[in-house]
């Protein structure tokens, strides 16, 4: 009732990469990363502590990462991995002010200077860095 | 001097039409809803004439005057100066009269109250957070002396002193970037691009001795360190203020990257 009232758009809004550009995309896909990584945390502490419950239990657990969908799991967090690290010190420079432009008169049609070229070179850079590094590790986890 | 009369007959006005680009007709959906009611959003469609270049705000003018008088909007200046026409359209939050239906390229148009504000009715938004956001951010220049009293002169700037500040000085206050902002959708305490580019504005303001009040007021859990540079606030600013550069310069000021 209270969200109706203040109209705001909530997760669904903030979730949503489309309408406003590639630094939003860039945005929604750090936070993505982010939770992914995070659940690939949890994941991987709970991998390891198996280790408590004997050889057998840990065997077992290995026995999972060396599936296909084990494979396809590792590929997709060392996408998120390098894009979360290569998008996120461009984010990290940009809160220090650094790389967002210089003020000055605007003029019309008013580009924003903070949203440049080198910002989005910079956000393209680091999802094809990230393909680079799935297409690498998938041809070694599936290589052999 | 050019004179302007309204044409008499029939025959001036299909000279005019003539002239003046091609009519076409398009499909306006307004969403009509008064939370203070109870009442849902519906929307209701409208046939529009319109040229090239009718602006979204003329439309809806247009619905006023010729088809439903009860259609509430706000505006003023029709001119993006003012700032009161801001709204969505289709899904994207814009100025209403600085934005020509031509450029839209759909023969369907639908204006929505613009996010993170509460509506008054139908297109009609509540300012009050963000005026008192802006004001929370002491807009104005603070010292001791003063330029205006007789004994005292006036306070020099160069070029360089005022350019970097001028570019935030042409926020119109219309809300578009709180509208697009992606933390203001989840986050209602936040203070929004707006005042947090206002408050860097009078930061970066040589003539200013306020920077330590405004700074301990955006340095805190709903201000500056919420925003994380989505750039859709820069990327909908009608007036090129650029809010997203103001808030990184003012962090980076923050931190001590930047002077």
């Amino acid at each position: 009732m209270t969200e109706r009232l203040s109209n705001r758009e909530g997760i669904k809004g903030m979730a949503n990469p489309t309408r406003y550009g590639i630094e939003r995309v860039a945005y929604w896909l750090q936070r993505l990363t982010g939770l992914g990584l995070l659940a690939y945390l949890i994941g991987h502490i709970f991998e390891t502590s198996t280790i408590v419950h004997g050889k057998v239990a840990w065997d077992k657990m290995l026995e999972f990462t060396q599936t296909p969908q084990g494979h396809i799991i590792l590929t997709l967090v060392i996408g998120m991995c390098v894009f979360h690290t290569a998008n996120g010190i461009r984010v990290m420079l940009g809160h220090g002010g650094i790389g967002v432009g210089k003020p000055g008169q605007p003029e019309y049609p008013y580009k924003a200077a903070s949203l440049n070229y080198k910002q989005r070179l910079c956000i393209w850079v680091s999802i094809g860095l990230a393909a680079l590094a799935m297409m690498y590790g998938a041809s070694i986890l599936f290589g052999d | 001097m050019a004179v302007v009369t309204a044409p008499t007959s029939s025959e001036e006005l299909i000279t005019i039409e003539k002239t003046s680009g091609e009519l076409n007709t398009i499909t306006l959906r307004i969403a009509r809803s008064n939370p203070a009611e109870g009442h849902e959003t519906t929307y209701s469609e409208f046939k529009v004439p319109v040229k090239k270049w009718t602006t979204v705000l003329e439309a809806i003018l247009y619905v006023k005057q010729n088809l439903d008088h009860a259609v509430a909007v706000r505006y003023s200046c029709r001119q993006a100066s003012c700032g009161s026409c801001g709204m969505k359209i289709n899904g994207k939050p814009s100025l209403a009269c600085y934005t020509k239906v031509s450029e839209l390229h759909s023969n369907i148009i639908t204006v929505e109250p613009m996010n993170n504000f509460p509506i008054i009715r139908d297109l009609a938004v509540d300012f009050k957070q963000l005026i008192s956001n802006h004001k929370k951010m002491k807009p104005f220049i603070i010292r001791e002396d003063s330029e205006v009293t007789p004994e005292s002169k006036e306070f020099i700037q160069t070029p360089k002193d005022v350019e970097k500040y001028l570019q935030f000085s042409y926020c119109i206050k219309c809300g578009l970037c709180n509208a697009a902002c992606p933390t203001m959708a989840t986050d209602t305490s936040f203070i929004g691009p707006q005042g947090l580019a206002q408050a860097y504005r009078y930061v970066a303001d040589n003539r200013d001795k306020g920077k330590e009040d405004r700074l301990k007021i955006v340095d805190d859990a709903h201000g500056i360190w919420r925003c994380h540079f989505a750039g859709s606030c820069s990327q909908v600013c009608p007036k090129g203020v650029d809010p997203a550069m103001a808030i990184q310069l003012l962090r980076g000021y923050l931190l001590g990257f930047t002077k």
